[in-house]
């Protein structure tokens, strides 16, 4: 009996489905990226996004990738930063070809300590920067970068020792139950955060962290709302990854925008990025700017929304609006909206405002170019310019664009029959 | 006034309007007062012939 085409993509896209919801996140440490991303050089940043080339890259990412060269010691100012920059003598790279994601700008270089999440089911690892609000945004003042220096010497290891104290911190347990406190694990992980901060705190005792490097730690991480957000990007990343490959699938299994560019990955065309213009955020800013001073959208955290949380469960997370802008009517609509577009519900991810459903998995480029339905994100804003913090957040939709560009490619591969 | 038809008895009635599609239309009975009950729809793939095809093959 024939197969139909149609049957191989719905048996692949369950296949996709069950993958994602599948995964089993573990932090098992947090250590230099030079010592476990693959393929992460020397003189190398990994930057969010497609891939971009310095020349075309929006400048709040030229601003976070000119920190990073003087977090390195590759440059003493921006100025000289920017001027190896122009040589090419520093290379760069989507951090997506090396199973990593990174905030906004998503800067990651071999110095600059990252949480490694392994995902248990499938025993893939993905890596993601510290969340912070200068320097991921372009800031490359000394302050900015002092909080680098921080994580790195204090924060970092500190924490590390823990980890090991305890062989592992299972992290599904505690997305599952912050999903029931009214996080949306992008913008708003702040019960994460409080709950990820209780259950370090005594095992870095146990390991033996010292006074100082404990107070610091433990004031760090208790006064550091998106403290979370850096590993739920890494357990979402590494249950997406889980789900590349897959012959037939029209899963999408990554979103990442660069400032210039927004970017889709498809389960079946793995390794192939279908991109358009980056789109402009709708959303509130912090005093002393607006409209005029924004970048466009940015970041790998939209890796939150492609397996289903972020923009996708705002009606569980109505205390975001604030930041973000819209209604709790207007939240449930986009929640409801998002299961438009998917193969299903997360069987552990529940909602209690949607009568405790499951949050919508498995984003389809079918679905959203048939009903027009466009993923939503909710995002944070930085400057169109080099050299600032955080200017905002609002809410965002993905590019129609590179959902067609998608389904024209898989349509050229598969559809051939 | 016209002789009594069907519609025009309908229309001495208090209307409530089913709106499918463009909100416009929706909102332009609610501005007279009329109730209308708005269903959100649109062409599939928004009419693009290009990618209707691609998913009259894969959807």
């Amino acid at each position: 009996m024939t197969i139909s085409i149609k049957e191989k993509i719905e048996a692949a896209n369950a296949e996709a489905f069950n993958r994602i919801n599948a995964a089993e996140p573990v932090l098992v440490d947090i250590v230099p990226a030079g010592d476990v991303v693959p393929g992460l050089e020397d003189r190398m940043v990994l930057h969010a996004g497609p891939p971009v080339d310095w020349k075309h890259m929006s400048g709040a990412q030229q601003g976070a990738v000119m920190a990073m060269a003087m977090f390195e010691g590759w440059a003493d100012s921006h100025g000289q930063a920017g001027q190896l920059l122009d040589r090419g003598e520093i290379k760069l790279d989507s951090n997506h070809h090396h199973h990593a994601v990174g905030p906004m700008a998503g800067t990651i270089t071999r110095s600059l300590p990252v949480y490694v999440v392994e995902n248990r089911t499938f025993g893939n690892r993905a890596y993601c920067r510290l969340v912070e609000d200068r320097q991921q945004f372009g800031d490359y003042s000394q302050d900015a970068i002092a909080e680098l220096y921080n994580w790195r010497d204090a924060w970092a290891p500190a924490l590390a020792l823990g980890v090991r104290h305890m062989e592992g911190l299972a992290l599904k347990p505690i997305i599952a139950k912050a999903l029931q406190m009214g996080d949306e694990l992008h913008n708003r992980p702040n019960a994460a955060s409080a709950i990820f901060a209780g259950a370090m705190a005594a095992p870095m005792i146990g390991a033996g962290v010292g006074k100082d490097d404990l107070t610091s730690t433990l004031n760090y991480m208790t006064g550091h709302d998106l403290l979370f957000l850096g590993l739920s990007m890494a357990c979402a990343k590494s249950a997406a990854d889980a789900a590349c490959g897959i012959e037939y699938s029209t899963v999408v299994t990554a979103m990442a925008r660069n400032g210039k560019e927004f970017g889709i990955q498809v389960s079946g065309l793995d390794g192939q990025w279908f991109t358009a213009p980056a789109p402009e955020v709708d959303g509130l800013y912090l005093p002393g700017y607006g409209e005029g001073d924004a970048g466009l959208d940015m970041g790998d955290s939209a890796i939150t929304e492609t397996v289903g949380w972020g923009g996708f469960i705002l009606a569980g997370a109505p205390s975001i609006l604030n930041l973000v802008g819209g209604t709790p009517e207007e939240a449930l609509a986009y929640s409801r909206e998002m299961r438009e577009i998917t193969v299903g519900l997360s069987p552990d991810y529940l909602i209690p405002a949607l009568g405790f459903q499951g949050t919508a998995v498995g984003i389809d480029i079918r679905k959203v170019v048939q009903t027009g339905i466009l993923p939503i994100i909710d995002t944070a804003m930085a400057h169109k310019d080099p050299g600032h913090p955080i200017i905002g957040a609002g809410l965002v939709r993905a590019p129609m664009e590179c959902f067609h560009q998608a389904l024209r490619s898989f349509a050229a591969r598969y559809a051939t029959e | 006034m016209e002789k009594d038809t069907p519609i025009n008895e309908l229309l001495q009635k208090p209307i409530v309007a089913i709106n499918i599609g463009v909100q416009d239309f929706a909102e332009a009975l609610q501005d007279q007062g009329v109730r209308v009950v708005n269903v959100t729809w649109s062409p599939p793939a928004g009419g693009d012939a290009e990618m209707l095809a691609i998913l009259e093959k894969l959807l």
